[in-house]
């Protein structure tokens, strides 16, 4: 058999009876596809093109944000607006890379069994959102999402918020060591209009300082979920970005404001 | 490797060892429970407390188990435990495994059903946090996909790769480390996400201390599996094994990657993902989609490649076709990725990519199918006679149509119409329920009694009411949801003769009511099923065997049966 010269070419069998070979193959097969279409995302620039505006999430947003991961608000919300036309009517501007630049874990979510809430922010009130968390079939009878009253109940236990910012840091969130040093100050800042928000609109841009569950007294998890919810989509003005996406409209149409 | 060596490796693990080594394992298990004590008395919130203090009692009990089950005579002589038989395979992994597929079948379908009724039935959610819709649907996820599918393939496995390697279990202790730690996994996971505790990453939702567990659990099962491949007394590696590796390697490789992050502090549950935004995205469904390939495919076409050719007692229609499709099939599968994320704002070479990819994937997929139900060659009476044979050939088209609908939808022009709608859900149900729950069913009427050394299961007939109410359900399931998800997709475009679009959204959510009551009925009926199956299963072990009708009853009147005698003419 050995003779034969089916032998001295690379046979099949030499895996069926090498468990090292065939497993050392098939970890080369699978690796493949991985580094071809994952690891240039790291390192081509026009994978997240550049856009004014973007900044990290204030602490209480990202305690907010931590909520909506902990209630599993993604099975049923994405936040990724696609560029179609309805879905540009329906929910606004579609969803560019910057985004989510900073968002550690992503938020696109895969299904809609609610509405996107890629720019939800600003859309509705403060006390809209309030009461549709606590019984959302009070402002749309055709709502199937669970009511979350006990939000509004619970007194914000977020931790201490600087190892939250430095732990981000160390995955690459811009966050400064004044942001990091005052991280637990900022929550009762912004949640707390008389506590006085110091330098916080100053480091967090666009940032939203008010009372957001109607309760000053206390900074509950109800004031940090819809203070994250309220500044979803606000901070990327997608309009100014808008002429350069026009870039292939006729001139006729365009030129006036050249 | 000649039988010498082998002799004396076999040898050598049964391990002679003395009292000093009870006391250094129950020690270390006592270690281990008190750094978990610690742990638990310095955490920063109260689900990673409740998490630390099951660890302390599992070692607690791992040590009370080793320090009351030695065998202190044996130990006298210099053993710590009198030799396993080594006549006979090492079954008890398996045994216990199939027990656990069952439990966590029952779980995993009944919170599916739960949280199917919550959506046409919103009230059904109780206002606690602890049964909301976002929390029970990662519990019924992870106890379908990891808790259900995983014990059976860590069972099916350790079951296939003794028989087709004719060796006993490489290491007995690890095998059982492997089963039990990962029990412990799916405990953390799912008490975990009933707390709140989760990276908010669909099928990677377990936080980073529970992802470093099944890290370490992965390795042993790793070491237990290639470790009988080594000591094999057959020449070949069956092809069921290449699959198995594949699986266990892959499965390694996509866990350890995705889920790298930065915990906010080691006594706390919360940590952060490396990787955000677009990375994140792709780096999520690579393992995302390869979780469908490499846990819920490839290992369970290991299954179909073992179970199949035994239930049909035919060899395995084209031992060249599984190598085709075997390499091509784990190639191609990686890529397909991204076609989670069409229209996204992941960069476009990317998405087309994973479409190519998706769509090429369709014709190694089918070469699995169709190895699968040409083993039926010469034997196709059977899916009359044999309702387990039944089940795989089901399983098979199943896996056949649902390998046909993912690259359909992986186009992006589908995808646009698809994506985000209750069409997914279809899809996923059709190859999870056809697909892995048929096989699986399959494979434990296969596994019971020879596992307990029983003549025959309870009833047959129980199996074949058992296949006709899973393959109802999923029809009602498919059909319903895949109604649901084309309604739904049109509805969000429709735009009316004014030009504005004409549905709210909340007008799109109640007409799903309808198809979300159908889906609840189909998946009853399945979850219905499924009770037969572990009635079946209880009443086998308890010895029993019902007295019913054989499912086969061809006709055969010997009087009939013989040449006609020639009538001399008039």
């Amino acid at each position: 058999m050995a003779t034969q010269p089916a032998e001295k070419r690379f046979s099949h069998k030499k895996l069926e009876r090498n468990v090292s070979l065939l497993g050392f193959f098939s970890l080369i097969a699978v690796a493949i596809g991985g580094i071809v279409e994952i690891a240039p995302l790291f390192w081509i620039d026009n994978t997240i093109e550049k856009v004014d505006g973007m900044r990290p999430y204030t602490p209480l947003e990202l305690a907010g944000r931590n909520i909506y991961m902990r209630e599993g608000c993604y099975t049923c919300h994405s936040q990724m607006i696609r560029p179609f036309r309805d879905e540009v009517e329906r929910y606004g501007h579609y969803s560019l890379a910057a985004e989510s630049m900073y968002d550690h874990p992503f938020q696109w979510g895969s299904k809609r069994t609610g509405p996107d809430l890629a720019r939800v922010g600003g859309r509705y009130s403060d006390e809209w959102h309030k009461a549709h968390l606590i019984d959302p079939r009070s402002v749309v009878p055709e709502s199937i999402m669970p009511g979350y009253a006990f939000l509004a109940d619970r007194d914000l236990e977020a931790g201490d918020m600087t190892r939250d910012l430095t732990a981000l840091s160390r995955v690459g969130v811009p966050y400064t060591k004044q942001d990091i040093g005052k991280a637990n100050d900022d929550i009762r800042a912004q949640a707390d209009p008389d506590a006085g928000a110091g330098d916080l609109v100053t480091r967090y841009p666009k940032a939203q300082v008010r009372d957001f569950d109607g309760d000053p007294a206390r900074v509950t998890e109800m004031d940090a979920l819809i203070a994250y919810l309220q500044m979803l989509g606000t901070l990327v003005d997608v309009e100014k970005a808008a002429p350069q996406e026009q870039a292939h409209v006729p001139a006729v149409a365009s030129g006036a404001s050249r | 490797m000649d039988d010498h060596e082998r002799e004396r490796g076999s040898d050598a693990e049964q391990g002679f060892a003395t009292m000093d080594d009870l006391v250094l394992k129950a020690g270390g298990w006592l270690g281990l429970a008190l750094v978990a004590l610690v742990f638990a008395a310095l955490a920063v919130d109260t689900p990673f407390a409740v998490h630390m203090i099951i660890i302390a009692i599992t070692c607690m009990i791992a040590l009370w188990f080793r320090v009351s089950r030695a065998d202190y005579a044996g130990m006298a002589r210099g053993l710590l435990k009198m030799p396993a038989d080594q006549g006979a395979y090492d079954d008890d992994p398996v045994r216990w495994g199939v027990i656990a597929t069952i439990f966590w079948g029952v779980a995993g379908l009944a919170v599916g059903l739960y949280i199917a009724l919550q959506l046409a039935f919103p009230a059904l959610n109780l206002e606690i946090e602890y049964t909301s819709f976002g929390r029970l649907r990662p519990l019924h996820t992870s106890a379908v996909v990891f808790a259900f599918g995983g014990n059976a393939l860590i069972a099916t496995s350790f079951y296939v790769v003794q028989r087709t390697c004719r060796a006993r279990l490489a290491f007995p202790g690890a095998a059982r480390f492997v089963f039990w730690g990962y029990q412990l996994f799916l405990v953390l996971a799912a008490t975990g996400y009933l707390m709140g505790v989760t990276g908010a990453r669909e099928y990677a939702e377990p936080e980073w201390y529970v992802d470093l567990w099944l890290t370490i659990v992965w390795i042993v099962y790793f070491v237990v599996f290639v470790g009988t491949i080594v000591k094999r007394r057959e020449p070949h590696i069956y092809v069921a094994n290449w699959f198995y590796l594949s699986f266990i390697v892959t499965i390694a490789m996509l866990h350890i990657v995705n889920n790298l992050a930065v915990p906010a502090t080691i006594f706390g549950s919360k940590s952060y993902s490396a990787f955000a935004g677009v990375q994140d995205a792709l780096t999520q469904w690579w393992y995302g989609h390869n979780a469908v390939a490499f846990f819920l495919t490839v290992p369970f076409l290991a299954m179909m490649y073992y179970f199949v050719p035994k239930q049909a007692e035919r060899p395995i229609y084209s031992y060249r076709l599984s190598i085709l499709h075997f390499w091509s099939l784990i190639f191609l599968y990686i890529w397909a990725g991204p076609h989670h994320l069409h229209y996204t704002a992941l960069p476009d070479w990317a998405q087309t990519l994973g479409m190519v990819f998706s769509v090429v994937l369709w014709m190694p997929s089918w070469g699995g199918m169709i190895n699968g139900l040409m083993t039926l060659n010469g034997a196709w009476d059977k899916i009359r006679t044999d309702p387990i044979i039944r089940m795989m050939v089901v399983a098979l088209a199943f896996y056949g149509m649902a390998t046909f609908e993912g690259p359909m939808l992986s186009v992006k022009a589908f995808n646009s119409l698809s994506h985000y709608t209750e069409w997914t859900i279809a899809h996923v149900h059709a190859g999870a329920l056809g697909w892995n729950g048929m096989i699986t069913f399959a494979a434990v009427y296969y596994l019971v009694p020879r596992l307990w050394g029983r003549p025959r299961l309870y009833s047959l007939r129980m199996v074949n009411w058992h296949f006709w109410l899973a393959t109802l359900g999923i029809v009602f399931y498919a059909a319903s949801m895949w109604v649901a998800g084309i309604m739904q997709g049109l509805m969000w475009r429709e735009y009316g003769a004014d030009g504005y679009l004409v549905y709210s959204f909340a007008e799109t959510v109640a007409a799903m009511h309808p198809m979300y009551l159908i889906r609840a009925a189909g998946g009853a009926m399945y979850l219905a099923g499924f009770l037969l199956l572990v009635f079946n299963v209880w009443a086998t072990l308890a010895g029993r065997v019902r007295e019913e009708k054989p499912m086969t009853e061809t006709p055969h009147n010997a009087a009939a049966d013989r040449p006609l005698a020639p009538v001399p003419a008039e």
